[in-house]
């Protein structure tokens, strides 16, 4: 039976996300109203989650290559030649909007559609990492969200088989109405089999597989281009569905077709389902496709094109044959239990042509679907700066022994234990330093080698300083690395920001690119993959702005690598870098003192590299004990961490004018060493060769941490206060 | 020793399985497809594997129980072959008839991924004999439903034929309390069949085999299959 078609109307396109002169060019483009199937074909691709339109001038300017990059940004995961013909596939995504609406879909879906972006290049995933960041822990929703959330993405890791071995986990209002998740996931292939997009050939058949497709997800990539009004409830319907069984399936499938050489293309069916991977197969190669959309396996009756070219159902890919193979694909797909169907052919006419029950239902022009998306260089003010808080004009409120106690049980600050409990950090037997540790170390095969990860954003900087901020997010994740022995290698970034038509937001967006571009130059530390998550914003409020990182190092020894853990009574602890006592936005200000207030601690990328490098010397040359960067809450938290993971005491000696400046400042491109005492000297030596500031603060040993002038804290009361606070919030009783 | 691990889809460790049976045996063991309907010949030990068999839809376990390949398992059983599941693969054990009662969800509800202490009750066994009766062992556990509950006289029985494999406890071998990660029957962690030749267990000792990755308490389960192997 032929429906009706829906007549175009100005609050049609409206409802697509498309602004009048966007509309405007549609009808300029194609030289005629479109059809309610190409609206919405439009209304998918030229979204902001799919076209990057008011980003993507931005994005151009970051540094995307080095002698080690095999692929940069554009694909569906960055590729990193890691050696011995490995290459590390990766990326992070951000699934933000669908998360605040069903957290443990939204969170679930989020995981399954990172995994396909890597192993759709031909990479089998090894770890996933997570950065999330959640409301005020006062606001009703947080734990609600916070137990989704964690759920979802241990429901969707644990099933499909891969480790989740590392994250972040912050809590602030600016996020009340907008939570962020961030899902990464890290792959290893072959650097002789890796697999694009890109199709090939004409008249080859497009062929479907995977699960079955339904009414879910339809618009969610416009959905998470939007901000949430008060009736977010309602969009419940545009949250996809997961199910990690068949992704399982399908990874086994692919990557076992991978391997007999059936494969010229493969893209996986994500934001914009069925119409974004099948135009950007076309695009990539030159080429035309034609769908047939009768032959789509549907789980849902009556389904329209519509319907069927936005549908986001979970776990589908399409892939370009080699024709001589696919009977020997076909068997796989069947010993898998796996849906296919041929859905379709290249053409050579460059058109984009959907046809269903008899009709044409679309016919666009492929490149320009892509070329022709709006490009915005959109209007944006610098965030004008914050004055410089000297340690000195703040008066502590409490004892730095107190302080210390509050800090380490605070939200961000203390175990995320209850989170990492719950995802499987252990599948596949390589996971050699896991959840806790500064980054994660997962070994790779039967080793030596090994690859470090670790995700990080210091949101508060940002909004301070929104170029620091993007300086201090990659400093600090190449810092994490270098601590546990690692070269970093390449990030990728997952820009969380508010509304874009808003200049001050638009500011810290250009803001933070431009301090993420000189630290990733600075660093040789190239960006090659990365997501936009743009419009975080509820009823006119945006979120801080939060553009995460996620790095990978190599590491040639999993053997040497370095732990956090002091080790044993009566070794040196050694601190490395300048220390100011910086307590403008620092935890230490905000917590303790109840002030979000100063200019964030400046970078010195000079600074940041001549100090990891030299402690990267360290590691490899066996000289230190354990290793730990500086971040959030300064030295004393350091050295509270490093005491508790050991279960060996610390005794600081060193004493500042502002000692509590000293011991909360959050001065940058700083780490924390312990070495035998026989090993200083040498130590010494090497730093002052190396024009890096360090000084000897104190000594390991007993049972306490014991800050100058304090009564000494005992370990089990730190590892008290640091592991009660986030169980006991979760096991109040929910509203 | 020849070993069969069983592949269904959905399992997840069959590679950290087949790695401690290798280092223990220095034979690689073979994996055999759930739609198979034999064994290799001269199968000394069936390992079935953890991870989410069919997504744990129905039950978990349930349809990989019913599986073409689990009427060879059972008779290799019968004949006095060693058997092996380990978390799913406890639970495809029980569906299968293979060993009594069920894995229900953890009592608090949430999947826990953690180190585990747990007691060795004996070590004359083909599974423990590396190991000494008593002896407090670290491995890890990784599941959402570990819960082992039976009727009464099953409990009864399991525990007076000294059928109980080993049991959850904390450093110093305590038992109950916060040391039973799941809130299973009197903290049992695994169990075996009457003629002690089909070992269940939910805890994960092929992740604990390697100094570098954990520990190594995990070994002595397949050092002492391969023994046994040996000896036959």
């Amino acid at each position: 039976m032929l429906r009706k078609e829906p007549q175009i109307t100005p609050a049609l396109v409206a409802e697509h996300g498309l602004k009048p002169d966007e509309y405007q060019r549609i009808l300029t483009l194609i030289g005629r109203e479109p059809t309610i199937t190409e609206l919405g074909i439009f209304s998918a691709m030229w979204n902001e989650h799919c076209s990057y339109k008011s980003s993507r001038l931005h994005l151009r300017k970051l540094p995307t290559k080095a002698p080690w990059v095999i692929q940069g940004p554009g694909e569906n995961a960055g590729v990193i030649d890691i050696g011995d013909g490995l290459a590390c596939v990766f990326k992070m995504e951000s699934h933000n909007h669908p998360s605040y609406i069903e957290p443990y879909q939204g969170a679930a879906t989020g995981v399954g559609g990172i995994l396909r972006d890597v192993f759709t290049m031909g990479a089998r995933p090894i770890a996933c990492l997570n950065l999330l960041r959640f409301g005020s822990p006062d606001h009703p929703r947080t734990r609600h969200l916070v137990s989704g959330v964690v759920a979802g993405i241990g429901g969707y890791g644990n099933s499909f088989g891969v480790p989740t071995v590392g994250g972040s986990v912050n809590f602030h209002t600016r996020y009340d109405g907008n939570i962020l998740v961030n899902a990464m996931a890290v792959g290893i292939a072959r650097t002789d089999s890796i697999f694009y997009a890109k199709a090939t050939g004409v008249g080859r058949p497009i062929v479907y597989l995977g699960s079955k497709t339904g009414r879910d997800g339809i618009h969610g990539a416009t959905m998470a281009s939007a901000s949430f009004e008060a009736n977010a409830e309602e969009k419940r319907p545009t949250v996809q569905v997961g199910d990690p069984f068949s992704e399982k399936l399908l990874l086994e499938a692919c990557l076992e077709i991978m391997g007999k050489g059936c494969v010229i293309a493969i893209q996986d069916m994500g934001a914009a389902g069925l119409t974004s991977s099948a135009v950007e197969m076309g695009a990539k190669g030159g080429l035309g496709i034609e769908l047939d959309l009768d032959a789509i396996p549907c789980r849902e009756e009556g389904m329209s094109a519509y319907e069927m070219m936005l549908s986001e159902s979970q776990e589908r890919m399409l892939m370009v044959l080699d024709p001589a193979k696919e009977a020997e694909a076909e068997a796989v797909f069947r010993k898998w239990g796996l849906d296919f169907a041929i859905v379709g052919k290249t053409t050579d006419t460059l058109r984009f042509v959907v046809k269903h029950q008899g009709e044409v239902k679309a016919d666009l022009p492929i490149m320009e679907l892509g070329d022709e998306a709006p490009l915005y260089d959109r209007p944006h003010v610098p965030t004008p700066p914050r004055p410089i808080i000297a340690a000195e004009s703040v008066v502590p409120p409490r004892s730095n022994r107190d302080a210390l106690i509050h800090l380490i049980g605070s939200p961000d600050l203390c175990s995320k234990r209850w989170v990492w409990e719950q995802y499987d950090h252990l599948i596949l037997g390589n996971t050699v330093q896991q959840p806790g540790g500064d980054a994660a170390v997962v070994r790779i095969g039967d080793g030596p080698k090994g690859l470090a990860m670790c995700t990080d954003v210091t949101q508060r900087y940002c909004e301070a300083d929104p170029v620091q901020g993007g300086r201090q997010a990659v400093a600090e994740c190449w810092r994490n690395l270098t601590a546990v022995g690692a070269t970093p290698l390449a990030l990728t970034d997952n820009l969380n920001f508010g509304n874009p038509e808003k200049p001050d937001y638009m500011g810290q967006f250009v803001g933070c690119l431009e301090g993420i571009g000189d630290a990733a130059r600075a660093l040789d530390f190239p960006i090659v993959s990365g997501n936009v998550s743009l419009y975080n914003e509820t009823q006119g409020r945006g979120i801080l702005p939060t553009p995460s990182i996620g790095g990978v190092g190599r590491i040639d020894d999993v053997a040497k690598a370095a732990t956090l853990a002091f080790k044993g009574a009566g070794e040196a602890i050694l601190l490395v870098g300048q220390t100011q006592g910086w307590l403008g936005q620092s935890m230490y200000l905000w917590q303790v003192c109840g002030r979000e207030e100063g200019a964030p601690p400046p970078v010195d990328l000079a600074a940041e590299r001549r100090n990891g490098d030299f402690v990267r010397g360290l590691i490899a040359g066996g000289h230190v004990t354990a290793v730990h960067d500086l971040s959030d809450g300064g030295l004393a938290v350091a050295l509270a961490e490093m005491a508790m993971a050991g279960g060996v005491g610390a005794t600081l000696t060193a004493t500042a004018p502002q000692q509590h400046g000293f011991l909360f400042g959050e001065d940058q491109a700083r780490y924390l060493l312990s070495a035998k005492p026989q090993a200083v000297a040498a130590i010494e030596a090497q730093a002052l060769a190396a024009g890096v500031p360090m000084q000897l603060i104190g000594h390991t040993g007993g049972e306490a941490l014991t800050l100058p002038g304090e009564s000494p804290i005992v370990i089990a009361d730190l590892v008290n206060a640091h592991e009660a606070w986030l169980p006991a919030y979760m096991a109040t009783a929910a509203k | 020793m020849k070993a069969a691990v069983l592949l269904f889809p959905g399992l997840n460790r069959e590679g950290d399985a087949m790695r401690a049976l290798e280092q223990a045996s220095g034979h690689k063991p073979t994996l055999v497809w759930h739609a198979e309907h034999e064994l290799p010949a001269g199968t000394d030990l069936v390992l079935v594997p953890g991870g989410f068999s069919y997504g744990d839809y129905l039950r978990c376990g349930a349809i990989a129980g019913r599986a073409n390949i689990m009427d060879a398992v059972r008779a290799h059983a019968a004949r006095g072959g060693l058997v092996v599941g380990i978390c799913n693969g406890f639970q495809i054990l029980c569906e299968s008839g293979l060993l009594p009662g069920v894995l229900m969800r953890n009592r608090d509800l949430r999947f826990i991924c953690k180190m585990q202490h747990l007691k060795v009750e004996r070590a004359d066994t083909p599974f423990t004999t590396a190991y000494q009766k008593g002896q407090i062992i670290k491995v890890a556990i990784a599941h959402g439903e570990g819960n082992y509950e039976a009727d009464e006289e099953t409990i009864r029985r399991l525990e007076g034929d000294g059928r109980v494999a080993f049991r959850y406890c904390d450093a110093q071998g305590q038992v109950g309390g916060a040391a039973n990660p799941n809130g299973s029957t009197n903290d049992i962690a695994g169990i075996y069949s009457e003629n002690l030749n089909v070992l269940g267990l939910m805890p994960h000792p092929e992740n604990l085999i390697d100094p570098l990755v954990g520990g190594t308490d995990g070994r002595g389960l397949f050092d002492s299959v391969a023994r046994f192997s040996a000896a036959a």
